[in-house]
């Protein structure tokens, strides 16, 4: 099973609209990414938060149609 | 065995040991690379854990998701608390957090 970046970009957006998302294909095979999200919202949440926000985003699909995303997760500077 | 029977052994497990790893695999055969990452940081550091494979056991596999509220495996608790998964914990683990955290919690490590 595979997934477009594309539409994990549009599924992150969709839950956290402000988010900057930089999404990298690991291997080209539309299956390993690596993903780093920065938003205003992850300001004072814990890490563990932050990629629990983006898992919610992807409704699911984060160990089934997506086998491997690495994330990234971070507030932006001064926030 | 039920989700509510489930979710006590896991507590039991994070409660009894101050350092949990929910993998796939054995700490010495890790069946994954993300979870054999998560051993090399713990062995790197020389910290005692108790790995635990959930790949023997269906309903543990699926009930450490949902009791950590986490999409994959594998997870990481210190101290009954909620680490993180291979990401979290190799970032923890490069910045030197991981150590000045499981030093804090006064976890043993290896002779």
């Amino acid at each position: 099973m595979a997934m477009e970046s594309s539409e994990i970009e549009r599924l992150i957006k969709q839950a956290i609209p402000d988010a900057r998302v930089t999404i990298e294909d690991l291997r080209g095979d539309g299956d390993h990414y690596a993903a780093h999200v920065v938003s205003a919202e992850f300001a004072g949440k814990s890490r563990v938060q932050q990629h629990q926000m983006v898992y919610r985003a992807l409704q699911g699909k984060m160990g089934t149609a997506l086998h491997a995303l690495a994330l990234q997760t971070g507030a932006p500077e001064g926030s | 065995m039920d989700e509510n029977a489930t979710f006590a052994q896991i507590r039991r497990e994070i409660e009894d040991n101050p350092v949990v790893l929910f993998m796939k695999g054995t700490p010495v055969f890790p069946q994954c690379g993300f979870s054999a990452a998560v051993v090399h940081a713990l062995s790197q550091l020389g910290v005692k854990f108790k790995g635990i494979d959930v790949l023997v056991d269906p309903s543990l596999r699926d009930g450490v998701k949902q009791f950590s509220q986490w999409p994959t495996v594998p997870q990481l608790y210190v101290g009954g608390e909620f680490v993180g998964g291979c990401d979290i914990v190799r970032e923890m683990y490069e910045s030197g957090e991981l150590k000045t955290m499981l030093d804090e919690k006064g976890v043993e490590y290896a002779d």
